[in-house]
Order: structure tokens, then sequence, then C-alpha cells
């Protein structure tokens, strides 16, 4: 299995990642783990002319603590992510999702950044950042732009990134309780249902990745919490539910609702 | 177009790259295209890596880079400049193979062996996250727990699972893990059921 033919370019800073990007527009794509990436290039389901490495520019991984905030750089591995103490006691349904994500190979290269840009439906991170209300800092040949994770799932493998568009970081915001919970797909570990919870006073809100083809805020359910795991029936209520050969529409609409009371009720 | 392209251009798609690979330095002229694993391979007869699914799904690719388990499959050669790679060839020390060899070797931690460079690459680098407290999913939150931990044997297979053995000789690399890692060489036993077990073992 070989990729097409692609041209390999290291970026070493951001900057200079856009403007190829800029440049080449659709016949250039970014490469940061590539543990996505490189199995569809492989399958030429995706054929760059010119793949970016944006792995060495420089700033793009660190985990850091302002204020009331937490700001993981796009190229942190999930390892990283997994192993920050800070992450742990700040961010701890990140952690919980994390410690699902994968074996220890995928998370040794895979990174935070290309998963979101990636937008897999069946993805833990994007449960989490809708969840926690997370914002995506991106930037572009037009400069430097926030995303809020409510806005930036736009459909299977689609997100709000224009084309000149990298992720940089991501800023999480605090969270002392939430929960993070996942129906595997038993082979590839991926989620058939990954719901995460994250509990605020007496409000919930409920983000669940792997039921449609779009992660989503399970709206319903939090506007019916009140404080049991009762709302959890409202889990797919106006959601067109997947169907694939792992889980079928009814199958998996159980399991959301399933999933979705079993944390609520943590 | 793009200086870095255009240097290159009437080469179409060749990279240069150094690396380390087993403590020898080397530098090689590829074809972007070629994956670590490939280079290994194809380019370096460094056979040992092998090539499950060439896909990220099965662990037999396992090399251990900078420190790091990683799948050599999903990691292009051209991203590997100024890496330090340590395969399955650079384990032994001359004649000497490494202790996790041996027990694998004294436990039967294979059949066909198709799987078994990955497996050992993985548990070599599990070692070491052990050493340095790293977490996962059974124990999450391991450093504060202790460094140095001693792992069950849930922990064990959790930490391998990104390498497949469809021979299925889990139980025994799970033996072969913790007499290397803690010096645990205690042979599993069985017993038949009692009457009274196969009759409750029904009903189940
Ligand atoms: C065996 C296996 C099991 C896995 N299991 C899981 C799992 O259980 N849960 C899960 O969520 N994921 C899983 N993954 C996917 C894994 O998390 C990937 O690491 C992730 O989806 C992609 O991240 P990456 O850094 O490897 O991105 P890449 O593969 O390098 O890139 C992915 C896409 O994003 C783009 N991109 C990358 N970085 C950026 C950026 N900063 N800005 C803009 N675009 C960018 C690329 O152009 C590409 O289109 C698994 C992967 C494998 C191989
Ligand atoms: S060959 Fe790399 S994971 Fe299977
Ligand atoms: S020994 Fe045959 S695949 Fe593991």
């Amino acid at each position: 299995m070989i990729p097409a033919k692609f041209d390999y370019i290291k970026a070493t800073s951001i900057s200079e990642a856009v403007n190829l990007l800029d440049e080449h527009g659709f016949d250039a794509k970014i490469l940061s783990g590539g543990q996505s990436l490189l199995p569809a290039m492989k399958l030429r389901l995706n054929r760059p002319e010119i793949v970016i490495d944006i792995n060495g520019i420089p700033g793009m991984n660190s985990i850091e603590e302002t204020g009331d905030e937490v700001i993981i750089g796009a190229n942190c591995t999930h390892t990283q992510i997994l192993n920050s103490d800070m992450v742990y006691k700040t961010v701890n349904i990140l952690h919980q999702a994390v410690t699902t994500l994968g074996d220890v190979q995928v998370r040794n290269r895979g990174t935070i950044g290309g998963s979101l840009a990636h937008a897999d439906p069946s993805a833990d991170y994007p449960a989490v950042v809708l969840a926690c209300n997370a914002q995506i800092e991106v930037e572009g040949k037009g400069g430097k732009r926030t995303i809020a994770a409510t806005d930036f799932f736009q459909g299977i493998f689609t997100t709000a990134l224009e084309d000149d568009e990298i992720v940089t970081a991501v800023r999480f915001p605090k969270v002392a309780h939430g929960k993070y919970l996942k129906f595997y797909q038993s082979a590839s570990r991926f989620a058939i249902v990954g719901v995460a919870v994250v509990f605020d006073d007496s409000k919930v809100k409920v983000g669940i990745t792997g039921v449609s083809d779009t992660p989503y805020r399970a709206t319903a359910v939090e506007e019916a919490y009140t404080g049991n795991g009762d709302a959890a029936e409202h889990a797919v209520d106006g959601i067109e539910v997947m169907s694939d050969h792992f889980a079928d529409e009814n199958y998996r609409s159980h399991l959301a609702k399933v999933m979705v009371k079993r944390a609520l009720e943590e | 177009m793009n200086e870095k392209i255009k240097k290159n251009s009437f080469l179409t798609n060749q990279i240069q790259v150094s690396l380390k690979i087993n403590a020898k330095n080397r530098s090689l002229t590829l074809d972007s295209r070629t994956s670590l694993l490939d280079a290994l391979r194809e380019h370096l007869e460094l056979n040992g890596t092998k090539k499950g699914c060439d896909h990220g799904q099965c662990g037999a690719c396992t090399v251990i880079m900078n420190g790091k388990r990683q799948l050599s499959c999903l990691t292009l050669a051209a991203t590997c400049e100024g890496a330090n790679v340590l395969t399955i060839e650079g384990l032994a020390k001359k004649d000497k193979m490494h202790p996790m060899q041996g027990a694998f070797v004294k436990h039967d931690g294979f059949q066909c062996g198709y799987c078994t460079p990955g497996q050992i690459c993985s548990a070599v680098a599990l070692l070491q996250e052990a050493k340095d407290g790293d977490a996962s999913y059974v124990t999450a939150d391991v450093r504060n727990i202790s460094k140095e931990l001693k792992l069950s044997e849930e922990e064990i297979r959790e930490r391998l699972s990104g390498n497949i053995c469809r021979c299925g000789a889990y139980n025994n690399i799970v033996q072969a893990f913790k007499e290397v890692h803690s010096a645990d060489d205690e042979m599993p036993t069985w017993k038949f059921a009692t009457k009274m077990q196969m009759k409750s073992a029904k009903r189940k």
C-alpha cells in the first residue's frame, strides 16, 4: 500500500504552513501525527500533491495553564495529554477520554489538532470539546480566529476550517466534574457511542460522538435534566442516527440513551 | 512555486534523511512516500520489523523511536530526520539476548512468531513506561500512586493491546513480560472444574 506521489515539505513556522496551504489549496495536506492521514493516503482516499509536515513548528506542542483555562497546543500527542498532571487535575474528563483512545503506539504519535481537524464521526475528542465548550484556535492567511467547538464540526470529516487554515491550539475551560463513557467497537476501539457529560451545579452539558455523522450537543437532554438519568430518553431527539455493520440505527439510538443515562447517573 | 519544492523537482519527490538506527548513523535518499517500515525492510535489510496490515491496526511494525514505541508503517521516513530508532535487531548485546527476548523464549510467547518482534519492542518500551509511571485506562492516576509500579495482569494486557497476536499467544506473552518486569515467573496453574462449578457455568 503506497500513497500517490507527493512532495514532502517540513514547515518551520505557522506562517510558512499557512502560505503553502494558500498557494496549493486543495492539492496540499497538513501532516501531524499521520495516524489518520497516512492510512487514508495509502488507500488513496486522499491524494495530496504536497504534504506539509507541521511537527517541527516551535510552540505548538505545549500544555499551559492560564487563570481558568488550560491551553493545549495542536501538536500535543494523545500521550502527552494523558500524562499531563495539569489536565488530570483541571480537565479530568479530557484525561478520561484519552485513556480510551486507540492504543499506546497510536497515542504516542497522534495529536489533538489532527484528530479535531480530521473530524472522524467516531473520534473521542469531539464529544469532550463540545461538552466542555472548548474554543479552537486557528490561523490562516487572514490571521487568527477562534471557533467555538459548537460551530466547529459541520459534517462527516468536515469542519469550519477554511482551506488555508490550521488548528494551532485548543482552549479548555477548567472543569470540576465530568464523565466520559464510551461503547467500543471491539476491534478498532473507536467509539460506537461516546458520551461526555460536564456537570455544572444543577445543569449539564452533553456532547455525543459516534451516533450521527456530526458530533453534537444533546441540547434536548440538557433542557430535560432534573438531576437524574431520566433525561437520557432525549439523547437522539432530532438527530439523524448513523447505521453501519457494527450497529444499526435502532441499536445505536438505544446505546446512546443507555450511555447518556449511565454518564448522568455518575 | 515554493523554493523547497523547486529544489527537488527534477528528482520527482525524493527526500533525504539522516537518522540513527540501532546505534548506527544512516543516511538515505528515498521516495517521499517511503514509510519508516519500508525504509528498514527494503533499504536497510533490517527485516526483523514485520509488516502485518501496513495500516496501524496490528502492531507488528512497532519500533522504539526516541524512547517511544510507535508504528513504523504509519511513520513517513521523511519525518525521522535526526531520530534515534531501536528495532528488534538492536536489542541483543552481541550474542546475549535482551532479557525480554530470553523471557519470550522461556515462556513460549509465540507460535508462528510473526507478531513477535513488534510484541517484544512494545514490551521493552512498556518496561520504561511503567518506570516513568505513565497513565492508562486501568490506572488513570498512576503518577500519584507510585513511581515504578508493578503492573497487574489486566494492566499488562491493556498496555500491550496495540499488538495483536493471531496465534493467540497472549497468556505466555503476559507471563514473559511479568518475569522481566517484576521477577514473577510463577506459571499459571489449571484445575478441572468441580461438578458444582460446571453446573453453575452452564446456567450462565
Ligand atoms: C489503530 C488506530 C486506532 C485509533 N483509535 C482511535 C480512537 O479510539 N479514538 C479516536 O478518537 N481516534 C482514534 N484513532 C485516530 C487517532 O486519534 C489519530 O491520531 C487522529 O485521528 C489524527 O491525528 P493525527 O495527528 O494523527 O493527524 P493526521 O493523520 O496527521 O491528520 C489527520 C487530518 O487532519 C489534518 N490536520 C492534521 N493536523 C492539522 C492541524 N493542526 N490543522 C489543520 N489540519 C490538520 C490533516 O491534513 C489530515 O487531513 C486511531 C488511529 C489508529 C491508527
Ligand atoms: S503493520 Fe503497522 S500496525 Fe500493522
Ligand atoms: S505468534 Fe503468530 S501472530 Fe503472534
